[in-house]
């Protein structure tokens, strides 16, 4: 391990020892009306940009693969017990990313950015039309006696996860691969890549995170509907965290989730009709000014400074 | 002598691009430890010759056996692990790599398999193979034209190949790096390597090339040692048109 892996190795432990108390803090109702959003929205941009990072493919079908989760809860609860429902819904988001992969991988990134985004809508026209034919209602109800406390443990397990696995594929040859790919798709095939099975391999891994993130959260909203669980202001915010953190490291999407969810709290407490234009408005200024993210900023000004040495993974 | 091996075995080999022939069924063969010089002026159909061999276009017509294998119709991918080697034109280095790992990108998922330790040696010895030991860990973008050129030949010898091709490996460069440049290839063809270089630097063709494929307008005209084949009148007329011939 290098040095920098270390000192992140010691941080990770660190925080993932110092977390799981923050619910017996006194009054810890409104920190965990904060946490419970920064914690899903860090396993779902990290999951996010271990595909989107190293493939520079933006992905807007996060919504699709939430929701999905999200109503396999929803559908099953009472019925199969909550944990395996959990599961069922990993594979649901499993099952539905190889599905798009394989149908959409070999298009270049505008057609997949279109069709991601569609996705997601055509998911929840679905889910509104079996709905209002067969079942009769507009939405279910999921009612548990998961409460706040234990969604919020099971998002940290899952961005211990998140980061676990992120790491393992960064160290792997399928890590290896992706930078590979996202250099010089052409060189890849001429070193002997498998480039779509590399590319499905990791947006599976990112479907199953964003199905088990909305299986999780599903018991926090009571009542599912899909204008609720197939919310397309997921996907872009998502995005939006990730690229503002950075997607060349690990942990910089991190760095994006923080801020942007506490700013978010104000701009939807302030501005609530204007949330979506604000959201456009962010977006834009990100892309334009920081590219690299907040994370390749700093380390491009470090550089700059004589302080950093050089790029590597963690 | 005994017949040497015949390695790479192309047979009519056409390649239509919708109204335009650009290959028209050319054949040859390679032979084990040989060096073939793939000659012939701008446009003639060299580059989309290397691209058939190396899968990065499918022949329209006539068959490709790479030690008796059919590939002709194979995706790049199956070709390079079969053991086809290549490097481009236009060098295609991966710049957010370092140096080190732009060639260990060669032995890891195709002809050559290893990983862990032992790729990073074994890629730091094919550096040293092309005499960049010194740049192991630089950025690619700090590197001269000639570096950028030893990177890419090292990538492409990473995987230990079966045949290797070079596209053109000697353009671009100045003098003394083309003296630099010759007797580097040359020591590939000393070790054993078989090699099918795209070149026009005639110097380059004479000293490296046991044979030669000369085509014209997508068509192979003339075939033979460099000698043969650079005095063959067809080839002059093509080189330089009829009032020379």
């Amino acid at each position: 391990m290098t040095r920098r892996e270390i000192r992140n190795t010691i941080l990770a432990v660190i925080a993932f020892a110092i977390l799981p108390w923050l619910p017996f803090l006194k009054d810890s109702g409104y920190l965990m009306s904060l946490a419970i959003p920064i914690a899903m929205y860090t396993v779902l941009a990290t999951s996010w940009a271990l595909f989107s990072g190293p493939t520079h493919y933006i992905s807007l079908a996060t919504a699709a693969f939430y929701g999905v989760g999200a109503y396999v809860v929803a559908g099953g609860i009472g019925v199969v017990p909550y944990a395996v429902l959990v599961l069922l819904a990993g594979v649901a988001g499993a099952i539905l990313a190889a599905l798009v992969g394989l149908a959409t991988l070999r298009l270049s990134g505008v057609y997949f950015v279109i069709f991601t985004l569609g996705l997601a809508e055509m998911v929840r026209q679905l889910v509104t039309w079996v709905q209002n034919n067969f079942t009769g209602s507009r939405g279910l109800y999921v009612l548990t006696d998961i409460t706040e406390r234990i969604i919020y443990w099971e998002l940290l397990v899952l961005a211990a996860l998140v980061y676990l696995i992120g790491w393992i594929v960064n160290r792997s040859r399928l890590g290896f691969a992706m930078r590979i790919i996202g250099n010089d798709e052409l060189v890849a095939a001429h070193v002997g890549i498998h480039s779509a099975r590399a590319k499905v391999i990791l947006f599976v891994i990112s479907g199953i995170f964003a199905a088990v993130v909305g299986a999780v959260m599903a018991p926090r909203f009571t009542y599912i509907e899909p204008s609720l669980a197939f919310s397309p202001e997921l996907s872009f915010q998502v995005v939006i965290m990730a690229l503002l953190g950075g997607v060349h490291r690990l942990w910089g999407p991190l760095v994006g989730v923080i801020p942007f969810t506490l700013l978010w709290e104000v701009i939807a407490a302030s501005f609530p009709t204007q949330t979506v234009l604000l959201l456009g408005v962010a977006f834009l200024l990100i892309v334009y000014f920081i590219p690299q993210g907040v994370v390749g900023l700093i380390e491009s000004l470090m550089r700059r400074a004589g302080i950093g040495r050089g790029s590597g993974d963690g | 002598m005994a017949e040497k091996k015949v390695l790479l075995d192309v047979q009519s080999l056409g390649k239509q691009f919708g109204g335009l022939r650009a290959v028209d069924g050319v054949s040859f063969m390679v032979r084990e430890h040989e060096v073939m010089g793939l000659i012939g002026p701008n446009g003639s159909g060299k580059t989309t010759m290397m691209n058939m061999i190396s899968g990065a276009l499918k022949p329209t017509d006539g068959d490709i056996y790479l030690e008796d294998r059919l590939i002709s119709q194979r995706s790049a991918r199956e070709i390079a692990t079969a053991g086809v080697a290549r490097t481009f034109q236009l060098v295609r280095l991966l710049p957010s790599l370092s140096v080190v790992e732009n060639v260990m990108a060669g032995a890891v998922f195709g002809h050559k398999r290893l990983w862990g330790r032992e790729l990073e040696k074994y890629a730091v010895r094919q550096l040293e193979r092309v005499g960049l030991a010194q740049a192991i860990h630089r950025p690619v973008s700090t590197l001269t034209y000639i570096d950028e050129k030893r990177v890419e030949l090292a990538r492409a010898l990473a995987s230990d190949p079966v045949i290797l091709l070079l596209d053109e490996w000697l353009a671009g460069l100045n003098v003394t790096e083309m003296q630099t440049g010759i007797a580097l290839v040359r020591s590939l063809r000393d070790d054993g390597r078989t090699i099918i270089v795209v070149e026009h630097v005639m110097d380059a063709i004479r000293s490296l090339c046991d044979r030669c494929v000369v085509m014209s307008s997508g068509a192979k005209i003339a075939e033979g040692t460099p000698e043969e084949a650079l005095s063959n009148s067809e080839v002059v007329r093509a080189y330089l048109g009829d009032a020379n011939a």
